[in-house]
């Protein structure tokens, strides 16, 4: 049932579109700042963006940033929304059930086939921002004067075997983070029927986290909101890596994963499948 | 192969299935009859394990429901509520991935089956197109294919014609008659009398999630009583039958006699000449409307003062 669902995820157009478009709001903005004539003068501005324009080879870490906070939660938030209850809408799961395949067993595809759409996407998102990142802006071999080194936001210098390391604790934590506010649509979208009403409950929850996050009379839960600790990944860049908040971010997204699909998972198995 | 105790289902205040007793035995086709909104639907669908009961017993291929549904549906094929596959995809694609989201399916015989399944519904010269394209009636095939894919025991099929233009439903007929001879039992919920008429051995009827009637359909079909002549020397036949003659329509007559062997004989003996002679039967279709009460989806008016339906 895994394979059956990953092969329905690669088959699906809209997937690839939605892939498509997170790869390219990066590299339209990679190609905005190489061509303007006054890009932020050093010192000033964000700092991943000064560095950037030093070393193409920290585009990946900008380019997630710039898809994180709405981007990469939409494209999560309509694959998971459309999970179950498209499924349900279109009356392949009554099928799929009387295949037979077993609810939990559909489910804990359901959460594969997502956490590997996150892990394509945010790949892929790297992989084009590197291209970009080093065509535009080249190696930052000139500034520093060794080939392939950056200047974390510390100030140390991490040579590329290292930058490569960072890079990919970063993809791993924000997978998590990711998969994390996936399940929250998992879970809405064993509610219902329409798949645009589980995303749309997603992004709700997105918005609201956002919001409480900046206000500080709900200070006592914001360690308990899911977007809390989702920007936590740039302590990845810094010298030595400031491990605090990181922790804290995967564990609370693992609370998030088992609650919300303990949730889905509880309501998927005794429900009546009735479209 | 279908025996259900007592079965009850409650959606909030609507009770749609209303304590069922139902009896299929291996080798029957077996049509389940009843108005659109009877609980038709609720009913297959508690059988294939998707709706919990909300009291009673099912046991389908031996084996109780919903506890054991696992080894109950590989050897069960199912069209339920109309056919369903991703739009995007191949209708072979479609079957693969069904065949291969479940258990016991070999995936080097896959593509065969595929191939031979799609082959019995008649779309063996299917192209890649995606099913989006199809026509109804073509999805209405693929879903069957869908059902046939695994060589089932039991087929539950849920409206199986539906779609399908009267040289489609004939073919379906043919081919549910064909595997039914090979030991498949068929078990066919429709709301069409003739296709029941013309397909099944048995038939249950339901009304209002009750079952109010379950027999073969040979004993259903009892005489009137009624006996339809054809005679070019009608006028002398109604002198005849004086009595015994209920409606006369030109050369057509239809005459009230006990045996209709001695009729023919009285008749004959008289010197007529008779070119059709049809002692009644009762139809499919005056057995139902004797047991059922007018489907949920006529709504009417109810009076105010006195309460009651009009």
């Amino acid at each position: 049932m895994i394979g059956v669902e990953l092969r329905k995820l690669v088959l699906r157009p809209r997937m690839w579109l939605s892939v498509f478009l997170l790869c390219a709001l990066p590299t339209l903005v990679a190609i905005f700042l190489a061509t303007a004539d006054f890009p932020p003068p050093r010192g000033q501005g964000g700092a991943f963006l000064n560095a950037v324009l030093r070393n193409g080879s920290l585009y990946p870490a900008a380019a997630l940033a710039l898809v994180l906070p709405v981007f990469l939660p939409l494209a999560v938030a309509v694959l998971a929304g459309d999970s179950v209850a498209g499924e349900s809408a279109s009356g392949t799961l009554r099928y799929l059930l009387s295949r037979p395949v077993g609810r939990s067993r559909l489910l804990v595809a359901k959460l594969i086939a997502l956490g590997a759409f996150i892990v394509l996407a945010i790949a892929l998102v790297v992989i084009t921002a590197l291209a970009t990142g080093v065509a535009l802006f080249g190696t930052g071999a000139e500034a520093v004067g060794q080939p392939g080194a950056i200047t974390s936001l510390s100030g140390a210098t991490l040579g590329p075997g290292a930058l490569a390391m960072r890079l990919l604790g970063t993809i791993g934590y924000i997978v998590v983070s990711m998969l994390g506010f996936g399940v929250i649509a998992l879970f809405f979208s064993t509610l219902t029927d329409s798949g645009l009403g589980a995303a749309l409950g997603a992004l709700a929850v997105l918005i609201t986290s956002s919001v409480l996050e900046t206000l500080d009379a709900a200070a006592p839960i914001k360690p308990y909101l899911p977007t809390n600790y989702w920007l936590a990944w740039i302590d990845f860049f810094r010298d030595p890596i400031f491990w605090h908040s990181i922790n804290k971010g995967l564990l609370l997204q693992a609370g998030y994963i088992v609650v919300f699909f303990g949730a889905a998972w509880a309501n998927f198995s005794t429900k009546d499948v009735t479209s | 192969m279908i025996v259900t105790r007592r079965l009850s289902k409650r959606f909030d205040r609507v009770l749609a299935v209303d304590s069922v007793d139902l009896h299929v035995r291996e080798g029957d086709r077996y049509g389940f009859l009843g108005p659109n909104g009877s609980g038709k639907t609720t009913l297959v669908r508690m059988l294939l394990g998707l709706v919990y009961a909300t009291s009673g017993e099912i046991e389908v291929l031996g084996r109780p429901v919903p506890k054991r549904v696992a080894e109950v549906l590989p050897e069960v094929g199912a069209l339920v509520e109309g056919p369903a596959a991703y739009p995007h995809l191949s209708g072979r694609r479609n079957l693969a991935l069904l065949d291969a989201a479940g258990p016991g399916s070999d995936r080097r015989t896959r593509r065969h089956r595929v191939d031979e399944a799609l082959e019995r519904v008649g779309l063996a010269g299917i192209d890649r197109r995606p099913v989006r394209a199809y026509s109804l009636g073509m999805r209405q095939r693929l879903g069957l294919a869908g059902a046939l894919l695994r060589k089932p025991r039991l087929l539950i099929l849920d409206e199986p014609t539906n779609a399908l233009d009267p040289q489609g439903i004939r073919e379906v007929r043919e081919l549910l008659i064909h595997l039914n001879r090979a030991g498949t039992t068929v078990f066919l919920s429709s709301h069409l009398l003739a296709e029941v008429e013309q397909l099944c051995t048995r038939v249950g009827i339901v009304d209002r999630g009750r079952l109010v009637l379950e027999q073969e359909l040979t004993d259903l079909r009892t005489p009137t009583g009624r006996v339809l002549i054809d005679t070019p020397d009608a006028a002398a036949a109604v002198a005849l039958l004086d009595g015994q003659l209920e409606l006369r329509d030109g050369d057509h007559l239809v005459v009230r006699h006990p045996d209709p062997a001695a009729l023919n004989t009285l008749l004959v003996n008289a010197g007529m000449r008779i070119t059709g002679f049809t002692p009644e039967r009762r139809t499919l279709e005056q057995v139902v409307l004797d047991v059922t009460s007018t489907g949920s989806d006529r709504v009417d008016r109810i009076n105010p003062h006195g309460g009651g339906a009009l």
